[in-house]
């Protein structure tokens, strides 16, 4: 189990690499003087030779990726050209917004689309079914800015329930942080309930229908443990997969959220470098995101292989 | 019925409808069926596929899929109590501990995620109040009881780490622990292999003994009947045929059906040998081996070796059968021959040409002259193409124009004894058997020199297994072609095969005429083969026992 968790690791840092490549070559490769698109419109020709020294434009390519790499494993992602701050600062105080609607999502999803999933296959065909798969596809067709404004229109406006937007650190108290973020991990969590409950009934389906599960029933084995013990830690792979992919909509989902709810969250920061292209900030963004992609995959695959004794590595 | 005690009856069914949905006039799946099973007695439930066998062991224990297939009349009584109007919880109850089921596939009959031990204890945990230590020890103890070995390890062992024997004997442990008093089994045996299929039948049969336990065996192989029942009970659509015991039915049987049953079984004892021929070898394997190498990123490789050494010479106008246990390398042979994989050292002669090492693009004349049927009719053909276009395809490849294909396939449908307006249907519209003769059609298409039948006949019923095997021997016949049978099942080998070799873990143990090897095996592991082949005491088709046989035409 180590060894393959060792070796999972080893096998993520090409995988890094290549991200790294790309966002290095974003800026090298796109039409143009990196500097003048970087400088903008106006630039003096100085103002131009001095991003160009900064930025080691004048040295050969490869040297310019090796000095970037390196700057990047000393944790020096650059500094933003709009604000002139050093990127890591930048970051830091939006990761606890962002990873706290992302987590609060997932854990909200999971609760409520596994037990709706088991549910909806238990009952197979029934009028519970098609409910849970008519709001599936709801969740599935409804854009997540529409959910959030209805959200924010009937809690906050009209019943006053929680502020309308904004958010409070946890380290100010977790009524004030709760209120703030209960809203957006909501919206997030429609279209992810959505994915995730539809697999788990599909994955079901597929269990129910297996020998063992009739074994289980031939044992004198109640309902519940049926589908709790046999089937739905068999259903489980798929499922987990897709809350895995599905972590890559949840990403693209934290943006459009981040502004609906003005979150100062790294939804919004990225948002923002887009808008100005502040280009450093960009290529930061993309390799934390690829980053966070590729150690989610990871444990996912660790997940394998506690739920299946038969996936061995 | 039959005049037993009815102080002792254990299960008994009267008059039981079973219709496929709720409607009144809804198709009937199990027909006024009426059958007891007594303690200590073994009542052998034979047919064919479809023909109810299996729903009635599901109705009986309340396992039927709800709304689908509903029990509509009559009754099923277990030790006197009825099961039919039994509540859920009452039939929870019932499970286990006063009657328990074995299923045929005990590689999906167990959860794969939780340890075998922890399933038999789920058992216990259901039914009684007996605390951690020891529904352990009870656990282990039953575990030795059916002969496991290494019972701790076993324990805490996942499924898959098990054999087939090993599964199926956690399978009867967990039936037999709370020791039921009917233990029905659906074809517990017919997914392992003959050797292991003994050793599980003579431990049902000996638990039987010791604790008088009825069994319902529910069985297609006449082989397994001879060797298990004390009575016998015949089903066909649904409808009971005839019952008797063992011996009233294997020798005098009174239906029509159960004779052609019984007639339809092979018989182990080899057809007379053809004369030899002088005809020119079409297909030679030289030294034929097949190594998997299991490769990791950053781990070490490990090496299989599927086949070694073979080498086998095949005849215009003859049959060779490969026989052998699964995993001894038959199909791997077979498909290495055929090139569907490629062998890793030997040769293979075609013709008397070598094709082990063309590439696939040389390789491709070479392709008509050789070709392949496979096990599975229901999965073996596209769903999706209509069965002109299939058994078409290879000719059109082969440049043929399209419209001689096609009358091609409507004469190949009429050598396999289907009508012509088969090759507008699809797949899904044809029997089992009436599928396997589409693939054989198809196999025809090319006009190969060799046949490769990979356990061509092993999915079929008995009575469709002959008509299929006597299909191929006809085109044989007519059309010269050399055949390349391979099977597990000895009495189809005894009846079609010129010439054996028997394998074992990827080697070639023994090789030479059938009726040699099959009547005076030379290898104790051939020996063994035989002597775990079921009812071979039995000579079915004619109704009397293998020794009255042989003294009738001493």
């Amino acid at each position: 189990m180590l060894g393959y968790l060792i070796r999972r690791i080893l096998a993520a840092v090409p995988v890094m690499g290549v991200v790294a490549l790309f966002v290095f070559l974003l800026l090298r490769l796109t039409p143009g003087d990196p500097a003048a698109i970087l400088a903008g419109d106006n630039a003096t020709p100085e103002q131009l030779d001095r991003i160009r020294t900064s930025l080691g434009l004048n040295e050969p390519i490869y040297i310019q990726f090796y000095t970037w790499i390196a700057k990047l494993l000393h944790g020096d992602l650059g500094v933003s050209l709009i604000s002139n701050k050093p990127i890591l600062e930048m970051i830091g105080p939006r990761l606890e917004p962002s990873i706290s609607v992302a987590l609060a999502t997932i854990v909200l999803s999971i609760l409520v689309a596994v037990p709706l999933g088991v549910i909806a296959a238990w009952k197979h065909g029934t009028w519970i079914d098609r409910c849970v798969m008519g709001l599936s596809v709801l969740g599935f067709s409804v854009p997540v800015f529409v959910i959030g404004y209805v959200l924010i229109q009937v809690f906050a406006i009209d019943l006053r329930w929680v502020p309308v937007q904004g958010f409070k650190s946890i380290s100010a108290g977790f009524g004030p942080f709760f209120e703030r973020i209960i809203l957006p991990t909501c919206t997030l969590s429609f279209i992810y309930v959505a994915l995730i409950a539809r697999m788990t009934r599909a994955s079901m389906l597929d269990v129910l229908g297996e020998d063992f599960v009739r074994t289980a029933r031939a044992k004198g084995i109640g309902e519940t443990g049926v589908l709790l013990r046999h089937a739905l830690r068999n259903a489980a792979v798929p499922v987990i997969t897709v809350i895995g992919s599905g972590f890559a909509l949840l990403i693209s989902g934290v943006v459009v959220t981040e502004s609906v709810f003005n979150l100062p969250g790294i939804g919004r920061l990225t948002v923002d470098a887009v808008l100005a292209r502040d280009y450093p900030v960009i290529q930061a963004m993309i390799l934390l995101t690829s980053g966070i992609y590729v150690a989610v995959n990871l444990l996912i695959d660790l997940a394998y292989t506690l739920l299946d004794p038969r996936i061995r590595y | 019925m039959t005049n037993t005690n009815s102080s002792n009856v254990v299960l008994d069914i009267n008059n039981l409808i079973v219709g496929l949905g709720r409607k009144a006039d809804a198709h009937r799946i199990i027909d006024d069926l009426s059958l007891q099973v007594c303690e200590g007695e073994t009542l052998c439930l034979v047919g064919e596929s479809g023909s109810g066998k299996s729903v009635t062991s599901l109705t009986t224990m309340g396992l039927l899929q709800k709304g689908t297939l509903v029990p509509s009349g009559g009754s099923v009584k277990l030790v006197g109590e009825e099961l039919l109007t039994a509540t859920d919880r009452r039939l929870r109850q019932l499970r286990a501990t006063r009657m328990a089921m074995i299923f045929q596939e005990p590689m999906t009959a167990l959860n794969p995620v939780v340890p075998v031990g922890r399933q038999i204890d789920e058992v216990l945990r259901a039914h009684t109040d007996l605390d951690s230590r020891a529904r352990r020890q009870k656990i282990l103890a039953m575990m030795e009881h059916v002969r496991l070995p290494d019972v701790e390890r076993i324990f805490s062992s996942y499924p898959h780490r098990l054999s087939g024997g090993q599964r199926q004997r956690i399978m009867i442990a967990m039936a037999l622990v709370l020791e039921p008093k009917l233990l029905i089994a659906d074809e517990p045996t017919t997914a392992l292999d003959v050797t292991t299929q003994k050793q599980i039948l003579t431990l049902i049969r000996d638990l039987q003994r010791d604790h008088g336990t009825a069994v319902l065996f529910i069985t297609h192989d006449m082989g397994v009947v001879a060797e298990i029942a004390d009575r016998v009970a015949v089903m066909r659509h649904g409808r009971l045929v005839e019952a008797g015991p063992l011996q009233d039915v294997l020798r005098n049987p009174k239906m029509e059906y159960t004779r052609n049953l019984l007639s339809s079984v092979p018989s182990l004892v080899p057809r007379p040998p053809r004369p030899e021929t002088k005809e020119p070898v079409v297909l030679e394997a030289n030294e034929l081996s097949k190594v998997y190498r299991e490769r990791s990123l950053y781990g070490k490789a490990r090496e299989v070796a599927a086949a070694s050494n073979v080498t086998l010479t095949l005849r215009k106008g003859r049959t060779l059968g490969i026989v052998g246990e699964s995993g001894s390398g038959k199909s791997t042979v077979a498909r290495c021959i055929v090139r569907l994989i490629d062998p890793t050292s030997g040769g293979v002669r075609l013709a008397g040409r070598e094709i082990s090492d063309l590439s696939r693009r040389l390789l491709q004349p070479h392709r008509q002259k050789i070709q392949i049927i496979f096990q599975d009719p229901y999965r073996s053909l596209n769903p999706r193409v209509t069965v002109g276009e299939s058994i078409a395809e290879g000719p059109i490849n082969y440049g043929m124009p399209r419209k001689d294909a096609l009358a091609r396939a409507r004469e190949l449908l009429e050598l396999v004894h289907l009508p012509p307006d088969a090759i507008s249907r699809y797949p899904h519209q044809f029997s089992g058997g009436q599928r396997q003769r589409i693939a054989i059609a198809r196999a025809l298409a090319l006009d190969p020199d060799v046949l490769v039948a990979d356990e061509a006949v092993s999915a079929l019923d008995v009575s469709v297994q002959a008509q299929v095997l006597n299909l191929l021997d006809e085109i044989q016949r007519r059309l010269g072609i050399a055949l390349l049978f391979i099977t597990h099942d000895l009495r189809v080998a005894a009846q079609i095969c010129d010439d054996v070799a028997v394998m074992q873990r990827g080697r070639v143990v023994e090789q030479g005429p059938a009726a040699e090897v099959l009547t005076n095996p030379q290898q104790a592991y051939t020996r063994a083969l035989l002597e775990a082949a079921p009812g071979r005491g039995w000579d079915f088709a004619n109704f009397r026992p293998v020794s009255e046989s042989a003294l009738a035409t001493a």
